[in-house]
Order: C-alpha cells, then structure tokens, then sequence
C-alpha cells in the first residue's frame, strides 16, 4: 500500500557523515534506523469475516472402499474440498485446515493413478472445485508502488491448499482419461477469462501454475484458442496504454512463445496486428526488463516464421527508442541483435538507413554501456557479413560518429573499439574511407552552415509572427 | 492580411515541410510546436491546401510530435480561414485519434471537442458528426474509444434522426467486445447523459448504466460508480429509489474491493446527489459497512470521508445519526490494524468536533484524540497535530496539552527526519495557540534542539521556525529567549553549528530589528570573519549581505566595510566571491 520510506537527504548531511572521526567532530549521530524488511503474506478478502468454525465430516480414503463406490466417493471429496479456509488467521480451523490438505492430496494422487474415475458427473464438481479454491478477487498491493525489481513479491497465505489445487488441475488436464469435449462446457470463456485475471497474482508460484494450466488449456480445447489470445491482447493492451501493472506479462508471453512457434504460414492479420500493434508497444512500458527475454523470444520467433515481418518490427522499435533510459536501451540493442541473427539479407537492405543512423546515435551515447553493447555488433560475424556487403551504404552513415568519438570519447575503453571498427571499415572499403575522411571538415562546416540557415529561417518567420501580429489566442486581427 | 499574398514566395512549403520532416526528433519537435507560425507564413489558403494534406497524410512520427501536433491542431481554427473553413482540421484529426498511444488520442480529442464548437450546426451534421460515426464503428479499439469522448459534445446541436442515430451508436459501444472501449463508455456516460434529455435519461442510460455496472470487468465496474453521481443528480428524487438504487446497493458491496473503494472515495459526491432521503435509509448503513470493509484500502477511503459525510448529513438528526451509527465505527478505526487508515481517520477526525459541539466533543471524541495522539504511529500523531485548530475553537487547546506535549516531544526525536521536519512545521501555530509562557516553559528548549539536528533539512526549517516565532511573540522575547543561545554557537567546535548561527541571523535579522541586529549580531558576524573554514567565512559575507539593509549606514561604513574589503582578499576563491559580490551589492561607496 502505501509506501513509507522517508530519504536523508544525502547531499546534504554527506557532509556530515563521511567518516566515523568526521561524526564525532561533528556530534551528530546516525539516527535512520531502518526497519528489516519483513516477509509479507496476504490472501484474498473474500475468506477474513468468517467467524465460526468450519466443521468437515472425515471421510474414508478412497483406497478403503471397493472400486465401484469410489467414483461417489471422490465427488464428495470434491464437494468437501470447496470449503475454503482463512490463511490469514493462522490458528483457526488448524484440524480442518490439515484434513483438507490432506484430502487434496489423496485427490492428486488419485487422479494421477486411478483408471475409470472420471465419470461425467466428474467434469462439473472439479471445476466446481478449482473454481471456488482459485478464483478470487486480488486484494490490493502492498506497496504502493509495487516494484517487482527491488520489493519481495507478497505470498499467498493459503498456498499450502492452493498449490494442490492447482496440481489437482494439472493431473486432471493432463489425465489420459481426460475428455475435452465434455470438459468444454465447464471450462468456458468465463472460466478462462478469470483464469487469465490471476496471473495479476503478485506470487510467483502460482503464475508458474497458471501458466502450466492456461498451456494446457490452449492446447486441449481448440475452441477457446482464439478467445484466450484475443483477451491476453486485451490484458497486453491495458497494461501499455492503462495501467503499466501486471504481474504476469512474463508468463503470458512465454505462453504465447510456443503459441506462435505453432502458427501456421501464411500468418493470418490478426497475428500480424498482435505482433505490431500489441507486442511492439509492449517495449514501451517502464518495467521492460522484467519480461524483455520471453518478448524478445516471441519477436523473433515471429520473424522466422515470415521473415517480411523484419521492416515494420525494426521500424517499431526505432519509433520507440527509449530517449533517457540507458538500461532500456542496452535491451533494445540485444533484442535488435538477436533479430539480426535470423535476418535475410534481402530484408537487411529495406532496413539498413535508419537502422544504422540510429546504431550510429547509440555508439555515440556518451554512456559506455550502450556504446560498447552497440560497438559489440562488429564483433558479429553474421552482422558483420551484412555491413561489408552494404558497406557504401553503411559507412557513409556512421563514419562521422565514429571519427569523432575517436577523437572525444571520455571512455578509453570505447574508443579502442570504435578504432578497431574504423580499421574494419578500412580494410572493407578503403576508397571511401579515404574519401571520407578527407570531406570530414568540409561536411561539418556544410552541416554547421544548414544550421545556421534554419535559424535564419525561423528567425525570419517569427519576425513575420510578430509583424502579423499573431495574438496569443490565435486570432489574426484584420 | 494585406500584402501576406506577396511574403509567400519568400517561403516556399518545401522549405517549410523539410523543417517538420527533420532527421532530428527534436528538431522535428521544435517545428511541429511552432506550426501556427508556419501556417502563418503560408497564408490560410495554402494552409488548408498544402499544409493540412500534408500533416494528413504523413502521421506516422514519433507519439512525442504527434502529441503537440494535435494539440496545435486545436487552436488553428484562424489559421484555416475561421469557423467557415474549420472542418478541413478534421482529417488530420480523425487520425491522430486513432494512433495507439493514449495521451495522444486524448489530446486530439480534446482538439476535436474544441473545434466542434466553432461548427456552425450544418457543418456539425455534414463533416463532424459523420466522423464520430466512423470513429465509433472503427476496426481497431482506439478509434471506438476515442468516438466515446465526442458524443456529448455534438448531441445538443444536431436534428433529432442524427440524436437517434448517436444515442444507438453510444449503446453499441457500451456493449463493445473490447473491455477498453466498454472503460471508454463508461467513463463518458455521465457526460453524455447530462446532454440526453430527461426520457432517454430514463430509457437510455439506465439501461446502459446498470449494465456496465455488473460488466464482467472490475475496472468497467468502478467507472459506472463515477457516472452514477452524474446520472443520480439529473434524476427527479422519486425515480432514484428505483433506477439507480439498486445498482448503487450492489457497487457498495460489490466484490471486487476497487469497486467498493470507488464508492468510497466518491462517498460525498453520491450522498449530495442521492439526497437526504436515502441517505438516511441506505447510504448510512453502506457507509458503516465501508468504513468496516476487509480491506484496509476501503476503510482508509472511507475513514478519509468521515467528516464531510457527517456534515452533509440532514441537520435534523444529524447528531443522532453520526451518535449511534458513525460513531461506534470510528471508535474501531481508531485502533485499526493498518496505520493508513488510523492516519486518514486523523486527519479528518477533529473536524467532528465543530459538528458535535462542546459536550459531545469532551465526551465522546477526546477520548479518540488522546488515544490518536498516542499512536505508535508518527503519521497519526502528526495528522492530529496538524488539526488542532478545529479543536481549538470547540473546545480550547488547554483540554489537549497535558497529553499534547509528550506527543509533540516524541515526534520532534522521532528517527524519521520527515516526521521531525513536519512537527517543526507546526511550531507557530502551537506556539500561537499554546502561549508564549507553556512554550517557553515547554517548547523552547525543542526548537533550539533542531538547531543542531544532524540532517540540514531539519536546521534550516528550524531557521525558519525561529523567525516565524519571532514574527509571533516579539523583538523583546527574541532578545531574551532565542538570541543569547543563537549567538552561543558561534562558539561552537563544529563549522555546520557556527554557519547555523550564520543562517539564524540571516533569518532573523529583520524581525528583530535594527537595534538587536546592530548591537548584538553584528559584532558576532563580523567576528567569525576570521574563522579557520573557508565556508563560515563566505557565510559571512553572505550575512552582511543580507542584515545590510537593516543595518545603518554609520554600522556599515565604519564595520561593514573593512571586514568585507578584507575578505574579499581572501586567499579562498569562493570567499573572495560572496565578498565582492557583498560590496557591490550594499551601498558601502
């Protein structure tokens, strides 16, 4: 929830604290005390007002009974099962709480073993189960600001019943008596789209479930496929544009990896627009790094599968270069690596000008990291094939950045690079080179006097502005 | 615009166009922000046949310059030729309402719902409101949401067959498959139901609003509580009961905790709109009840809501109401589990006291306060603190201060500098309501204690204090109080409490006039000039600067002076600087 962690402000007192012997010239003493972050756990809201005890009827285990009252048996186990306990009051209900853990695991190894359970009466009290143990609303964050890079995700309080449940599920998916056209009219659009609202869950275990639950579920019932990848555009969508937090993007998107490795070519629009309009701006959002591997993995897995693809992702990502965020852009140039891996050549070429004046304004980052990850493409030898065979292209785009860097450059370690990228340019395509290197000066001068031409320019209009007498509110007296 | 013909060749559209296709972002940016002006120089002729095809049919840029295109775009209506000519904004418009990337879809709608007031009706019916029908029926989501925001404005001012057809266009897209645009309706059905007339209010937007309000999706859900304050104030009382009660009823217990924390947080907003009525009979129980919720979120949104419901309530039985329903829940929040909710219920809580009167308030609400003011929580303490005047003028402060003062000594060591700069905060108005004679006898030695606080922050509020307090009780108490120990650490082995002294005089200099500052400052300041740390000795210079007004010209010519020609041969650069710049500043010559 809300946040509570007041800062010293540490320009200031550094003054005053630099060294013990400082400190006691000084008299003051070190008072933040910083609390221990403490492990947190919380379950949903649903399940805190209950005040009276739950009472369950023990039941006989089903491997004491003959085989042909077991299939009644297990329904009322299934029955029992949807009870669901307060995790957050540890001390209530604890003999309940044990014979249901308990029970559930009988459930999961039955499942697991036995042959001729699964009646058709089954189908319903299972999801009826899962159903009431899994779904639920999320309560609230507790940080305000939920940052899944510094904070300790919260658990779930009432994991020991949740990760049979999930297990339970798991088994009876993946049954070898399990039989989706019966199953299908319980497991629905509903029960998907609250399946897909969990994987908000701030705990890790469980969007690990989930996400083995949701693979199954896309494989085994054909009818729901489109549904399920329409509403995770949807939670894509809201998490770009709305809200910037979601746990589970990671999860989907590994998901989706092996979704789309399954495409059939030709790809149908609707993925192409998933890919453009959806997964692209995915790059947009500020906690990128928490799922940029599994989206940099269904990019290219997009790009193999229809390799014309290549022009509007690399046009994507160079609209949504990140301006201020280094770190981002040390993961953008990854990714851009890998895509150019997999590139054909013939898609190269539609895409090398504003490629590389954009890798040219990277090398010239006066922050090292995206310098050097940029420079790291000349030790490719794939890309590297690719720019001697564009060379008269490439060079003339990158040459001034690279001269002037070997000459500026605070980072000694960059400039050895940027040499030895000179000296391969050299060696591809001396004439030019020379060439270059000798229109250096009178470029910058051309360029320093287009400069000066632009300001003239806008001076002239705004003395225009000023003698027209634009008012402030855009009316032109007459 | 005479003779505007002629400038024109003086700047051919190329020229123009290369500046807004710049290689450079913010090149590019620099020129899209200042497109009035080359709209301007084109005329409005070629504005509207070269420039707007133009921008139509090249968007596609960074979000950063197609925000200030639309933007710009919303103010052009002159630069187009007037009102005649607006409807050539629309096709670059249209677009930019479309893009992906919200802020700028928003901003273009804003434009549009801008321009559509300078269409005359006709223009309304033949080029803006076919627009909103291709927006609202549009493939991609974006468009369908940005439709939503432009119902309202073309509604009042279209024939009644194009009405029918919005209203079935707003219907379609409440219903839409995408749970964006369904967010989209909802959050513009108040708008839009304020324009509709009073029948389809009823007919209409019930329907619409009963619907979002039980939409599968929380987050469409919450947004039809905003619009139930919109429509529940445009109904006539008797139909509240049964056109928006019952949806109203099922958010408040809703379950999903962001609903019912919406209806929390718009508590007072619904109370004004249902009326006193209901109220009484359903918004006090649902008030309870939020105030007792599971989650702390709710119950900290409500407990925020405590005073301006109670105030709102009917004055008939106010008191009783608050008495036997309100009260009893806030006596638990007190003692709430989570300190966010203790810290908002303490920071409406004494507003009760003006409502409930004397009586009430010693016997009912002191009890809360003194138990607040003890809260392990410094948050709390402090939002008590901080409304102490509302007590005050019930029922005096001298009730609070035996309980008041330990508090105040707690928050003012407490660990957390933040607390400790918020408590210093608050000094004058304690000391204004406590008196000179408890705060000297009780607060003094406090704020001469932040003068030494390790974290500068906290020094120089306590800088700032002491002026204040001066301000309040008086050159004289400042004499015999506060200067003397000021002036004490001018002494002091450590250089941040001799420049502490440094800066208490900057500050307190003009309040305690000229006579104190002469006889009493000046000698220390000028003394210090010789101090071993470069630092303190430009924090004199800096000093002299600023008492040197207060001083008179006798003092400055014959002290003032010398010292600051001395330091101004310093052998430290930055003392020889604030030397100078003293000199130059004061009238020495």
């Amino acid at each position: 929830m809300m946040g509570d962690r007041p800062n010293p402000p540490r320009a200031m007192s550094s003054a005053a604290t630099t060294s013990p012997s400082v400190d006691k010239v000084d008299g003051f003493s070190r008072k933040s005390v910083r609390k221990a972050k403490q492990k947190r756990s919380q379950s949903s809201s649903q399940f805190r007002s209950q005040d009276k005890p739950i009472e369950l009827t023990p039941l006989p285990l089903l491997k004491d009974v003959p085989a042909q009252e077991q299939p009644e048996l297990f329904l009322k186990k299934l029955q029992q099962c949807c009870t669901v306990f307060d995790f957050m009051d540890t001390l209530s209900d604890l003999k309940m709480k044990e014979y249901k853990r308990s029970t559930l695991n009988e459930l999961v190894d039955y499942v697991t073993v036995s042959r001729g359970y699964l009646t058709e009466q089954a189908y319903p009290e299972v999801v009826k189960m899962v159903s009431h143990n899994i779904f639920r609303t999320l309560p609230p964050s507790d940080s305000n600001e939920f940052d899944p890079e510094e904070d300790e995700p919260t658990l779930e309080a009432s994991w020991p019943h949740l990760q049979l449940v999930y297990e339970f599920f798991i088994r009876f998916l993946e049954s070898q008596e399990f039989q989706p056209s019966i199953a299908k009219k319980y497991i629905d659009q509903k029960f998907v789209l609250q399946l897909l609202e969990l994987f908000d869950s701030e705990d890790p275990r469980e969007r690990d479930y989930l996400k083995t639950v949701l693979h199954r579920i896309y494989g085994k019932f054909l009818g729901l496929r489109a549904f399920i990848r329409k509403q995770i555009n949807n939670i894509f969508l809201r998490f770009v544009y709305e809200t910037e937090h979601f746990n589970g993007v990671a999860e989907l998107l590994e998901i989706l990896g092996s979704i789309i490795n399954g495409f059939a070519l030709p790809l149908k629009a609707e993925h192409k627009q998933f890919l453009v309009k959806v997964l692209i701006p995915l790059h947009t959002v500020r906690s990128l790094s928490l799922f940029h591997a599994q989206l940099a993995y269904c990019i290219v897995q997009f790009l193999e599968k229809d390799p014309t693809l290549t022009e509007p992702v690399i046009r994507g990502l160079l609209k949504f270069w990140p301006k201020t965020c280094s770190q981002k852009e040390v993961m953008y140039l990854g990714e851009l690596e890998e895509i150019l891996d997999v590139i054909e050549p013939t898609q190269f070429v539609k895409i090398q000008e504003p490629l590389f004046k954009q890798i040219s304004r990277c090398v010239s980052s006066p922050h090292f990291q995206v310098a050097e990850r940029a420079l790291y493409y000349w030790n490719n030898e794939y890309i590297m094939s690719l720019i001697e065979e564009n060379s008269s292209v490439i060079l003339p785009i990158m040459f001034s950045s690279l001269y002037r860097i070997s000459k500026e450059h605070w980072n000694p370690a960059i400039v050895a690079l940027v040499y030895n990228v000179l000296k391969a340019f050299m060696e591809m395509n001396s004439t030019l080179f020379d060439e270059l290197t000798a229109s250096y000066k009178s470029d910058r001068q051309r360029e320093k006097k287009k400069e000066k031409e632009r300001e003239e320019l806008w001076k002239k209009l705004e003395d225009l502005e000023l003698k027209r007498g634009l008012r402030s509110d855009g009316i032109i007296p007459t | 615009m005479a003779g505007a013909d002629g400038d024109d060749s003086l700047y051919p559209i190329a020229v123009l166009i290369d500046e807004l296709r710049n290689e450079d972002v913010q090149l590019r940016l620099n020129s899209i922000k200042k497109l009035s002006t080359i709209a301007l120089a084109l005329g409005v002729e070629r504005t509207r046949t070269e420039l707007l095809p133009f921008l139509t049919d090249t968007i596609y840029d960074e979000d950063e310059v197609l925000l200030a295109l639309a933007e710009q775009l919303g103010n052009f209506t002159m630069l187009v030729g007037g009102p005649e000519y607006v409807h050539c904004l629309l096709p670059p418009l249209e677009s930019l309402a479309t893009v992906e990337e919200t802020v700028v879809r928003d901003k273009a709608v804003e434009s549009l719902r801008k321009i559509s007031q300078e269409h005359s009706p006709v223009d309304l019916e033949v080029h803006f409101e076919p627009l909103v029908k291709r927006l609202a029926s549009g493939d991609w989501f974006t468009s369908r949401t940005s439709a939503c925001g432009l119902f309202s404005v073309c509604y009042p001012r279209v024939s009644s067959t194009v009405k029918a057809e919005i209203r079935q266009h707003f219907r379609t897209l409440c219903s839409d498959d995408t749970p964006m645009v369904r967010r989209a309706a909802a959050s513009k059905l108040g708008e839009f139901a304020k324009v509709l007339e009073l029948d389809y209010v009823k007919s209409d937007i019930i329907s619409l609003f009963t619907a979002l309000a039980s939409d599968e999706q929380d987050s469409v859900r919450l947004l039809a509580v905003e619009a139930c304050v919109s429509i529940a104030t445009l109904l006539p009382q008797e139909d509240l009961e049964t056109l928006v009660m019952p949806t109203l009823r099922q958010a408040a217990e809703d379950k999903s905790w962001r609903v019912r924390y919406m209806v929390a947080d718009k508590f007072s907003e619904l109370q004004k709109a249902v009326g006193p009525e209901i109220t009484k009979n359903d918004l006090v129980p649902a008030f309870q009840n939020l105030l007792k919720d599971c989650e702390a979120e709710v119950r900290a949104a409500a407990a925020n809501k405590v005073k301006e419901f109670c105030e709102n309530l009917p004055e008939d039985n106010r008191e009783q109401i608050i008495m036997t329903h309100i009260l009893p829940c806030v006596k638990e929040l007190v003692s709430d589990t989570n300190q966010h909710v203790k810290s908002a219920l303490a920071s409406v809580i004494m507003g009760l006291s003006t409502i409930l009167g004397k009586d009430n308030t010693i016997e009912h609400l002191l009890p809360l306060f003194l138990a607040q003011l003890k809260d392990e929580c410094p948050e709390v303490r402090l939002n008590i603190i901080s409304n102490l005047d509302c007590v005050n003028e019930v029922i005096g402060i001298r009730q609070l201060s035996q309980s008041l003062l330990p508090a105040i000594v707690e928050l003012a060591e407490d660990a957390k500098w933040r607390v400790r700069l918020a408590i210093i905060e608050y000094m004058p108005l304690l000391a204004g309501q406590l008196g000179v004679e408890f705060f000297d006898e009780k607060l003094n030695t406090l704020c001469m204690a932040w003068l030494i606080d390790h974290v500068y922050a906290i020094r120089e509020a306590a800088t700032c204090n002491l002026m204040k307090l001066v301000e309040k009780f008086g050159a004289e108490w400042a004499q015999n109080t506060i200067v003397p120990k000021v002036l004490g650490m001018a002494n002091d082995p450590n250089y941040l409490h001799r420049m502490t002294t440094l800066f208490c005089i900057n500050a307190l200099s003009e309040a305690c006039g000229q006579e104190i500052t002469t006889k009493q400052m000046l000698p220390v300041v000028l003394k210090m000039s010789n101090d071993q740390v470069a630092n303190v000795r430009f924090n004199v210079a800096k000093s002299l600067q600023k008492i040197g007004p207060v001083l008179d010209n006798n003092a400055l010519q014959t002290e003032v002076k010398p010292v600051l020609e001395k330091l101004a041969s310093d052998q430290d650069m930055d003392v020889k600087y604030f030397a100078q710049e003293a000199i130059s500043v004061l009238p020495l010559a």
